[in-house]
C-alpha cells in the first residue's frame, strides 16, 4: 500500500482542527487535515452541500468572518485537506517509520510514528443498505496525530422519543446549516444547555414559529460562578443575542421543565411538558400539553473520544457526567504524540476550539522542529511551546483559561439530575437500534443482577446496535446505576466494510485521493 | 451473610456459574465472590460456540463431548432461556490436500464418538448457499451448537440460588494448621469455608499463587468482528480446515481462521484471533484484516457488509492447552477450574459435574488425570 506521510495529521476540521491545521502549516509543518464530511468547517462552520447552491451560507452564522480567515490560513499553510476520509482507528506504527524522514524539518525522525487508517467515500448514512460499497481502505503516516473529532448530541429518552418529529437539537440546527431544510413549521426546542437558545434563535430567524424553549435546568447554577461569567463578555453577550431573538420573537423560555412525553400517530402531533423538581423529577400534576409538528431535543454534548481511548490516552469526568480527554498545559494525551483540541477536551464551544487547536499547533511544531537527540526540556510546560511567539501563546494560554472556567461553569449547571429516569415508562424504547425497553433494562438490574452498564449490555444488548450506545449510553448507564458517566471505548471510531479491512494489508492498498477545500 | 457456606467458588464467568449451579445441585451451600459483575472476565468478552468439532480425539474431546450433553439438559431446565442454538458446525477444505486432512481428522473424531457427516463439494451450497464456489468439499458435525455466554452465565448463577457477591476481590486465602484451606480474605473481610475452587479464569494462576502454587495460566488474545445486522446469510458456524492446526499451535505468532456465523440478533461474528502477547488491549490492525479477509474468502458477499464493532478478550491457556480441575493434591481444600483457552463455554458444564463430584466425594464422570492442577510443578506429573 502506498502510504503518504505527513508531520501531522489533524483528524477533524471543525474549528479545532481547522486552527491547528492552518497555524502547523503556517510553522512549516507538512499537514494532511481529514474529515469525514466532503467539507470543511465542523459543527460550528457548517456549510451547506455545494449541490444546495447557497448563496449567502454566512446569514445563519455570526462568525463567518472568523471561518474565512481560517479557510485562508489553511490555504497559505499549503494544508492537505482529505475531505470523505472517515477514520476508523489510530495506530502505532509497528517499525518506526518507513516513510523515510528525508523531506522532514529537522530531518530527523520524531518519537513514534502513527499510522491513521481511514475509509474514503460517502457518507454511510444510518445502516442504509448497502452503504458500504465502493468504499476504499486508506492509511496515512504522521509523525504527530491533532484529534479535533468534535463531540455529539446527549439524548436523554422520554415516551415517544421515536416519533417522526423528534429530531435532535444540535441535528435541528445542522439540518438548517448543511441542508437549509426546518424540521417543521411549529418547532418545540427542548432538554437543557446553551445551544438551545442557538437552535431557537436560528429556528425563528428561518421562519420557524417556536412556541417555547423549555430548559431542564434553573440557569441559577450560572449564579454559582459569577467570576467565569464576568470574564466572559463575548460568551454573556452571544447569549444576550439569542436571548435578545428569544423576545424579540415572543419565545417562551420555561427552566426547571422538560418534555416528558411527545403524542402523534404518524409523527408528533404535541408534547407534555413537566416541571421538574430539583432532582428532574417530574412534579406530579404539573404537565402541560404545546401542540406542535417538530420537537427539537437535546442534553448538551458528549465529547467524541472513540480515536483516543483505543489508544489508551486517559479520560477525565467533566461537571455534567461525560468522560472528555485528559490533556497536558500543551494540548497533548497522556500518550506522547497523540495531541487534541477542541470539544473532545471537554465541551466549550467553538471559540475555545480555535485557540486550543492553535496552541496545539504550536507545541507539536515546537517537538517536531527541534534539533538534538532528545526533545529538549519538559514538553508539557508551556515553555514546550514555540518559544520565537510568547506573545501569542500567553495572549492564548489565558483566553483557554477563561474560556475552560465558563465552560465548566455551564457543564455544572445543566448536569442532569438523578430523577430523570423517573420519566421513563416500562415501555419507552431506551436502545432504539435493538430495541431494548426500560423494563428489560430494569430487570436486568433487578433480576439478573447487572450493576453497570456493560453488564446490561451483555445481558440486553442495549448499545450493541448501529449506534454503539451514542444514542442510549447516557441512558443506560444511568438505569444500571453505575454512577459512570458511559465508557466511550468503541475500538471502530466509524464503521469498516469487511472488504476495506481485508484490504489493509501491505501491498493492497491505494494511495488517499483529495479533494477541494 | 446467614452462616459459613459449604464451598466458595472465586469467579463468576461462565465456569465458577456451573461449578456453583452443579455444587449446589449436589446439596451443598454456595457463595459466588467475583471481583467485578458477573461474566465480567473473559465470559463477556468471548463468543458462545460449543465446538466438538475443532477438537482431536483425547481428554479434552472427551469433556467436550459430555459437555455438549449437559448444554442440551440445561437449555431445557434453564428457566428463562440462554439462547441455545443446536445450529451445527461446518468445515471446508479449500483444496484437495486440505479435503484429504480434514477427512482423516473427521474419521478418527468419529471413531470417538463425534457425529460427522461429510459434504462433497457439491452439497455445500445446500448447507450453505452464500459459501465461495471452488471449495473442495467439508464436513458438517451436527453436534456443534451455540449459547450466549453472559446470559448462560448470569442464568445458571440465578438458578443455582448460590449466594452472589460481586464486586469482592480474593486478596489471599485463609489456611488452618496443616496447609488446608479454610476461606478466602477479601477487602472487606473474611469468609471461611472448608472448601475453595479456584474459577478465575485467565487469572486463575494469581488465586493460586496466593496459595502458594504454581499454576501457569496465561493469556491469549482474541479479536471478534461483528457485523451490521443483516438477515441470515449464514446458517451455520462455518470455519476453514486450517483452524484445528492453530488451536493444538505452540507458536506465539498470530494465526487466523475465523469461524463465521450469524446471529439471531443478526449480526454476522467472525472470531477470532490467536496472540500470545500478554494482556495488551491495543487494537491489532494486522488482526483484524486476517479476520475479515478470511471471512469473505468463504463468503465473498460478506465484503460490502459493514463492521461495526470489534472487541478482545483473553483466553485463560495452559501450557499443554488442557484445563486444571479438580482437587489440588498440593493444598487440602483447594479445587481448580480453569485454564480453558478457547473452550471455557462449550466445556464448563463437564467442569462443573467434576468438580461437584470431587466436592462430595463421589466418582467424576470420566477419568480427570489428563487436568490435574499439579501437573506443572516442577518433577511433577505429566
Ligand atoms: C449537532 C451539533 C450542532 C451544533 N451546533 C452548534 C451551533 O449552532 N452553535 C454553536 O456554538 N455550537 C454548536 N455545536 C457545538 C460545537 O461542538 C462547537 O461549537 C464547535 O463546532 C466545536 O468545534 P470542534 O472543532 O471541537 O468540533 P466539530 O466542529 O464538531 O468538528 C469535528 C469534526 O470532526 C469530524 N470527525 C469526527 N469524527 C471523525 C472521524 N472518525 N473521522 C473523520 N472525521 C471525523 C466531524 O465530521 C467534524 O467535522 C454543535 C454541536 C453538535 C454536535
Ligand atoms: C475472543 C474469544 C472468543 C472465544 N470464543 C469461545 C467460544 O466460541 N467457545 C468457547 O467455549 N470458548 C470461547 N472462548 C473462551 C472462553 O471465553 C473462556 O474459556 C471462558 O470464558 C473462561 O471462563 P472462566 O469462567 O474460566 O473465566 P472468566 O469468564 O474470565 O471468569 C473469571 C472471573 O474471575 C474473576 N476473578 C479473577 N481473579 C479474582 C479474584 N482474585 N477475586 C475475585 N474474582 C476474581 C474475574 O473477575 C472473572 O470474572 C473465547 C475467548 C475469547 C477471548
Amino acid at each position: 500500500m502506498v502510504t503518504e506521510s505527513y508531520d501531522l495529521v489533524v483528524v477533524g476540521a471543525g474549528p479545532a482542527g481547522l486552527a491547528g491545521a492552518g497555524a502547523a502549516g503556517q510553522l512549516g509543518l507538512r499537514v494532511a487535515l481529514l474529515d469525514m464530511a466532503e467539507r470543511i468547517g465542523g459543527q460550528f462552520y457548517r456549510q451547506p452541500a455545494a449541490a444546495l447552491g447557497a448563496t449567502r451560507p454566512q446569514a445563519l452564522h455570526h462568525d463567518w468572518d472568523a471561518f474565512v480567515a481560517l479557510r485562508g490560513r489553511l490555504a497559505a499553510g499549503r494544508v492537505e485537506h482529505l475531505g470523505r476520509h472517515h477514520v476508523w482507528a489510530v495506530e502505532r506504527d509497528g517499525d518506526g517509520g518507513r516513510g523515510g524522514p528525508g523531506e522532514r524539518p529537522g530531518g530527523r525522525r520524531g518519537d513514534g510514528e502513527w499510522v491513521v487508517h481511514a475509509v474514503v467515500g460517502e457518507d454511510g448514512g444510518e445502516g442504509g443498505e448497502g452503504g458500504g460499497e465502493g468504499r476504499r481502505a486508506v492509511r496515512v503516516r504522521a509523525r504527530a496525530v491533532l484529534l479535533a473529532t468534535g463531540a455529539y448530541e446527549r439524548q436523554l429518552p422520554f415516551p415517544g422519543w421515536t416519533l417522526p418529529g423528534v429530531v435532535g437539537a444540535g441535528g435541528a440546527q445542522a439540518m438548517l446549516k448543511g441542508g437549509l431544510v426546518r424540521p417543521g413549521k411549529r418547532v418545540v426546542v427542548a432538554g437543557s444547555g446553551p445551544l438551545l437558545l442557538a437552535v431557537a434563535s436560528s429556528l425563528a430567524s428561518a421562519g420557524v414559529e417556536v412556541p417555547a424553549v423549555i430548559e431542564a435546568s434553573g440557569y441559577l447554577g450560572y449564579a454559582r460562578h459569577p467570576r467565569a461569567l464576568a470574564a466572559n463578555p463575548r460568551k454573556l453577550a452571544e447569549g444576550l443575542t439569542h436571548g435578545a431573538a428569544l423576545l424579540r420573537h415572543r419565545i417562551p423560555l420555561r427552566t426547571r421543565s422538560a418534555v416528558t412525553e411527545a403524542y402523534g400517530s404518524e409523527r408528533v402531533e404535541a408534547v407534555t411538558v413537566s416541571r421538574l423538581d430539583a432532582r428532574w423529577r417530574p412534579v406530579p400534576g404539573s404537565g402541560r400539553r404545546i401542540a406542535c409538528d417538530a420537537l427539537a431535543v437535546g442534553h448538551g454534548l458528549v465529547p467524541g473520544i472513540e480515536l483516543a481511548t483505543t489508544l489508551g490516552c486517559a479520560t477525565r469526568s467533566t461537571a455534567d457526567n461525560t468522560l472528555a480527554l485528559r490533556l497536558s498545559s500543551t494540548q497533548e494525551t497522556s500518550v506522547r504524540g497523540i495531541w487534541a483540541a477542541g470539544e473532545v477536551g471537554g465541551v466549550a464551544g467553538a471559540q475555545l476550539a480555535c485557540a486550543e487547536g492553535e496552541l496545539a499547533a504550536l507545541a507539536i511544531a515546537a517537538r517536531l522542529t527541534k534539533p538534538g537527540p532528545y526533545a529538549g526540556p519538559d514538553p508539557r510546560r508551556p515553555s514546550g511551546l514555540d518559544p520565537g511567539r510568547p506573545a501569542r501563546v500567553g495572549q492564548l494560554l489565558s483566553r483557554r483559561a477563561r474560556l475552560r472556567a465558563f465552560a465548566e461553569a455551564m457543564a455544572a449547571a445543566h448536569a442532569p439530575g438523578p430523577g430523570w429516569t423517573d420519566w421513563l415508562s416500562d415501555d419507552t424504547e431506551v436502545c432504539r437500534c435493538e430495541e431494548v425497553t426500560a423494563g428489560r433494562i430494569r430487570a436486568a438490574v433487578t433480576d439478573e443482577g447487572a450493576r453497570d452498564a456493560r453488564t446490561v449490555k451483555l445481558f440486553t444488548r442495549a448499545g450493541m446496535g448501529w449506534c454503539q450506545g451514542r444514542m442510549c449510553g447516557a441512558a443506560v448507564s444511568c438505569l444500571a446505576g453505575d454512577g459512570q458517566p458511559p465508557a466511550q471505548r468503541r475500538p471502530l471510531a466509524v464503521p469498516v466494510t469487511l472488504g476495506a479491512l481485508a484490504a489493509e494489508g501491505p501491498g493492497c492498498g491505494q494511495e488517499p485521493s483529495r479533494s477541494q477545500t | 451473610m446467614t452462616s459459613t457456606p459449604d464451598v466458595i467458588v472465586v469467579g463468576a464467568g461462565i465456569v465458577g456459574a456451573a461449578c456453583a449451579h452443579y455444587a449446589a445441585r449436589a446439596g451443598l451451600k454456595v457463595t459466588v465472590l467475583d471481583r467485578g459483575p458477573v461474566a465480567g472476565g473473559t465470559t463477556g468478552s468471548g463468543e458462545g460456540n460449543l465446538l466438538v468439532s475443532d477438537k482431536a480425539p483425547g481428554p479434552e474431546l472427551e469433556l467436550a463431548l459430555q459437555s455438549a450433553e449437559l448444554w442440551r439438559e440445561l437449555a431445557e431446565q434453564l428457566p428463562r432461556g440462554v439462547e441455545y442454538e443446536p445450529k451445527g458446525g461446518l468445515v471446508v477444505a479449500s483444496d484437495e490436500a486440505a479435503l484429504t486432512a480434514l477427512r482423516t481428522f473427521a474419521a478418527a473424531q468419529e471413531k470417538a464418538g463425534v457425529t460427522v457427516r461429510e459434504v462433497p463439494a457439491d452439497r455445500l451450497p445446500h448447507l450453505e448457499p452464500h459459501l465461495a464456489p471452488g471449495l473442495a468439499g467439508g464436513v458438517h458435525y451436527p453436534q456443534d451448537a451455540q449459547v450466549m455466554p453472559a446470559l448462560a452465565a448470569a442464568r445458571l448463577l440465578r438458578a443455582s440460588g448460590a449466594e452472589l457477591r460481586p464486586g469482592q476481590e480474593v486478596t489471599g486465602l485463609l489456611t488452618g494448621p496443616g496447609g488446608a484451606v479454610r476461606g478466602v480474605r477479601t477487602a472487606s473481610g473474611v469468609l471461611h469455608a472448608p472448601y475453595v475452587v479456584n474459577a478465575a479464569g485467565t487469572w486463575g494462576g494469581e488465586l493460586a499463587r496466593l496459595a502458594g502454587v504454581l499454576l501457569p495460566v496465561l493469556p491469549r488474545r482474541g479479536f471478534v468482528l461483528v457485523t451490521e445486522p443483516l438477515p441470515r446469510v449464514v446458517r451455520h458456524k462455518v470455519y476453514a480446515a486450517d483452524y484445528v492446526a492453530d488451536v493444538a499451535s505452540d507458536s506465539a505468532a498470530l494465526q487466523t481462521s475465523p469461524v463465521v456465523e450469524g446471529t439471531p440478533a443478526g449480526p454476522v461474528l467472525i472470531g477470532a484471533s490467536r496472540e500470545r502477547v500478554g494482556f495488551d488491549r491495543t487494537l491489532s490492525v494486522p488482526a483484524l484484516r486476517r479476520l475479515a479477509a478470511g471471512a469473505t474468502a468463504l463468503f465473498p458477499v460478506l465484503a460490502g457488509v459493514r463492521v461495526i464493532r470489534t472487541y478482545a478478550g483473553f483466553r485463560p491457556y495452559l501450557p499443554d492447552h488442557l484445563p486444571a480441575i479438580g482437587a489440588d493434591p498440593r493444598v487440602p481444600g483447594l479445587l481448580h477450574a480453569c485454564g480453558h483457552e478457547g473452550a471455557g463455554i462449550g466445556l464448563a458444564p463437564v467442569t462443573g459435574r467434576i468438580i461437584a463430584e470431587c466436592l462430595v466425594g463421589g466418582q467424576p464422570p470420566l477419568d480427570i488425570s489428563p487436568f490435574d492442577p499439579a501437573r506443572f510443578e516442577a518433577g511433577g506429573g505429566a
